[in-house]
């Protein structure tokens, strides 16, 4: 079952490569994407055991990240075929493969317990993205491009390096050099703790650079700004869950080796100053997009955070990264939306979204409200709870750090996103033939609904599956 | 054996030096290609024979000797300057640089503990500085050609590393992490392409319409 996970999308992504028509090729994504969720429902209800040596195993972490890269791919899978409607005058063959192939990397990422795996199926979801985020084939896109494969490349070398060094510290601990993740976890208290810290280093700031935490978050902004929405949501969405599984792991390793505080203030560091760097670029940016890069950037330092405080913190963070994936699904496919309506991305240019198109105008005031914790939205729950852990775990700066940067964050947002959510239309603003339709909109308004479900009434058996993923990162 | 590869670790590490202070594009490439094949050698020395080393070197002397080059060389034709005539730090700079971050990579490797049949081996200063050296290079320089350039030398670094595992990792992943390689740098190679056709150069100083104040 595992391995239709992998290998159904590759072979939609053949059989996308084969379709002639532009038309047709889109509804590829809904088929495949559907097959996915229902393989994926399928493995979470029974979940089976190791394969290929412990390569292969499907762990309440990996099980959790599957439950927010799923729906985020159906959702924007329909999305891409109204979306596609409009894009007409260019071949939609390449994205349509990538995104297939992407699926299939993600899953891998998930499903690996082998970490030179999981490192090479991250490295495939960099690499597939690539010529989609040139996808509208400009000089703005083609810079966004070069800026993401150039930094991104560096960036997971340098975590294959860091990989390198932790199987050598179980080498150098006299056992044999693994990257099995459960030998590595049942041997930590053995392993060379210099080569352990410096293996930590490097992946932290290798993956560090593949989810944006600050201060290598610069490709962030431009890849997502030039990207189209729906690639946008996948890389926000589903690339940071995946690069965040893999720190994830890693820090696994790490707590499972005793005397964490070194790897616990890293990756508070860098959280903080993640949060920090968000709060002031959010204000006062002028394109809608980077806004959302901006936010993802600020989501992803909560969760470095979270990691970092740990105890009851763990079960928020990844109840945060859960509803990081599916707000970010809203936010950046209203964003496609808005930007085809009226052809340009400036806050100055885009005034009275709700007058001109009220479905996904009052979705992206939702997804904004979400996306900033405001309840009764999923994140409300995570970054309350965050916080709460971070006071409990004796951090009163951090926490204050943490709080004024959300303040700063909310309001940096409101100021842009409500005036042009509300605001007048402008009469000059050009015409264009995007009208809301159901196949553009409702995926948004689903994952919403979905992300009110989580603030509301949080599902049990869902809560049961975070507490035990939050168990194998020492979560209370 | 050790010594032959102490050697061969000692003449990469000069390769290094020889990009760093390179302008010709065309010679940074062969450069390259010849580290890599120097590389290459590194398994059958230091290990025993296996299949599956054998495997890993000549895969390694193809990607990194000959077809990642060629790739390469091809973009460098088809370009009107073929110099990194205008850095953005200069050469004698980055050299020195280059220098020091190879004198602290020692100091580095010195601190961390050794296998003892690794014992006496120059790899761990040797892939770090390696490493160093190609990121000075992403950094320094405009040209997209010479960025991939240092991607490149940094990847050999980590391939220098591996070598202290080559026994241990496998096969599969070994083979993974160069046919990513392979795939990344002929991505590369397609935006450069495109930037050329679009900026009609490949100086990455002009990507600059991107950008928060």
């Amino acid at each position: 079952m595992i391995a239709a996970l992998v290998i159904l999308p590759l072979l939609g992504a053949i059989i996308a490569w084969l379709v002639p028509d532009n038309r047709l090729r889109p509804w590829l994504l809904p088929v495949f994407g559907m097959l996915h969720g229902a393989i994926t429902v399928d493995l979470i209800l029974s979940p089976p055991l190791p394969s290929l040596q412990g390569w292969i195993h499907l762990d309440p972490l990996g099980c959790l990240a599957l439950v927010a890269i799923s729906p985020l791919f159906l959702a924007c899978s329909f999305y891409a075929v109204g979306y596609l409607n409009y894009r007409q005058e260019r071949s939609n063959r390449i994205l349509c493969m990538g995104l297939l192939v992407c699926l299939s990397a993600m899953s891998l990422t998930s499903v690996a317990h082998h970490l030179g795996l999981l490192w090479l199926a991250l490295e495939t979801t960099t690499l597939v993205m690539a010529p989609l985020v040139y996808f509208n084939r400009n000089a703005r896109s083609l810079e966004a491009t070069w800026k993401y494969m150039m930094i991104c490349s560096v960036g997971i070398a340098l975590a294959l390096l860091g990989l390198f060094f932790l199987a050598y510290s179980m080498l150098v601990a006299g056992h044999e050099a693994t990257l099995l993740l459960d030998q590595l976890v049942s041997r930590a208290g053995v392993l060379s703790p210099a080569w352990l810290h410096a293996a930590f280093v490097f992946i932290l700031v290798g993956f560090g650079t593949k989810v944006g935490l600050a201060p290598l978050h610069t490709w962030k902004p431009d890849a997502y700004g030039e990207a189209p929405g729906i690639v946008g949501a996948l890389l926000s969405g589903g690339l940071v869950t995946c690069g965040v599984l893999g720190l994830m792991r890693i820090y696994q390793v790490c707590i499972a080796a005793g005397d964490t505080t070194f790897y616990r203030d890293a990756l508070v560091g860098l959280g903080l100053l993640s949060t920090i760097l968000a709060a002031v670029f959010l204000v006062r940016q002028a394109d809608f997009k980077r806004m959302l890069a901006y936010s993802s950037v600020e989501h992803v330092g909560v969760i470095a955070i979270g990691l970092g405080i740990g105890k009851g913190a763990i079960f928020f963070t990844l109840l945060h990264l859960l509803a990081n994936s599916l707000t970010k699904g809203v936010l950046f496919l209203t964003a496609g939306n808005i930007h085809r309506s009226y052809n340009s991305k400036r806050c100055d240019v885009v005034h009275g979204v709700l007058r001109r198109l009220p479905w996904t105008g009052s979705l992206f005031l939702a997804g904004f409200f979400a996306g900033t914790a405001s309840p009764p939205f999923g994140m409300f729950l995570s970054e309350f709870g965050i916080i709460a852990g971070s006071f409990a775990a004796g951090r009163p700066v951090v926490t204050t750090i943490l709080v004024v940067s959300f303040a700063a964050a909310y309001l940096g947002m409101a100021a842009n996103v409500l005036p042009m959510a509300l605001g007048e239309r402008l009469r000059e603003s050009e015409r264009t033939l995007y009208r809301d339709s159901f196949l553009t909109v409702a995926p948004p308004l689903l994952l919403t609904l979905i992300l009110l479900l989580m603030g509301l009434c949080f599902p049990l058996p869902l809560a049961r599956l975070v507490h035990n993923a939050a168990f194998l990162l020492g979560g209370e | 054996m050790t010594q032959i590869a102490d050697q061969i670790l000692v003449f990469v590490l000069l390769l290094n030096f020889v990009v760093l202070g390179s302008s010709r594009l065309a010679v940074s490439v062969r450069i390259v290609a010849i580290q890599g094949i120097a590389l290459g050698l590194l398994p059958a020395i230091l290990h025993h024979f296996s299949v599956h080393l054998s495997f890993i070197s000549f895969g390694m002397v193809a990607v990194k000797g000959f077809i990642i080059p060629l790739l390469l060389t091809r973009a460098v034709n088809r370009l009107t300057s073929k110099r990194e005539s205008d850095p953005f730090v200069g050469h004698i700079p980055t050299l020195v640089v280059g220098g020091i971050c190879t004198a602290l990579s020692f100091a580095f490797a010195g601190r961390l503990p050794l296998a003892p049949e690794h014992q006496g081996l120059m790899i761990v200063p040797a892939a770090i500085s390696t490493l160093l050296a190609g990121l000075l290079v992403i950094v320094t320089r405009r040209k997209a050609v010479s960025q991939v350039i240092g991607y490149l030398l940094l990847e050999n670094g980590i391939f220098i590393f591996g070598q202290l595992l080559t026994t241990a990792m496998p096969f599969m992943v070994e083979a993974g992490v160069l046919l990513d390689l392979l795939v990344g740098i002929f991505v590369m190679g397609i935006i450069i392409g495109h930037i050329r056709a679009e900026f009609s150069s490949v100086d990455t100083s002009r990507l600059t319409t991107l950008r928060d104040v």
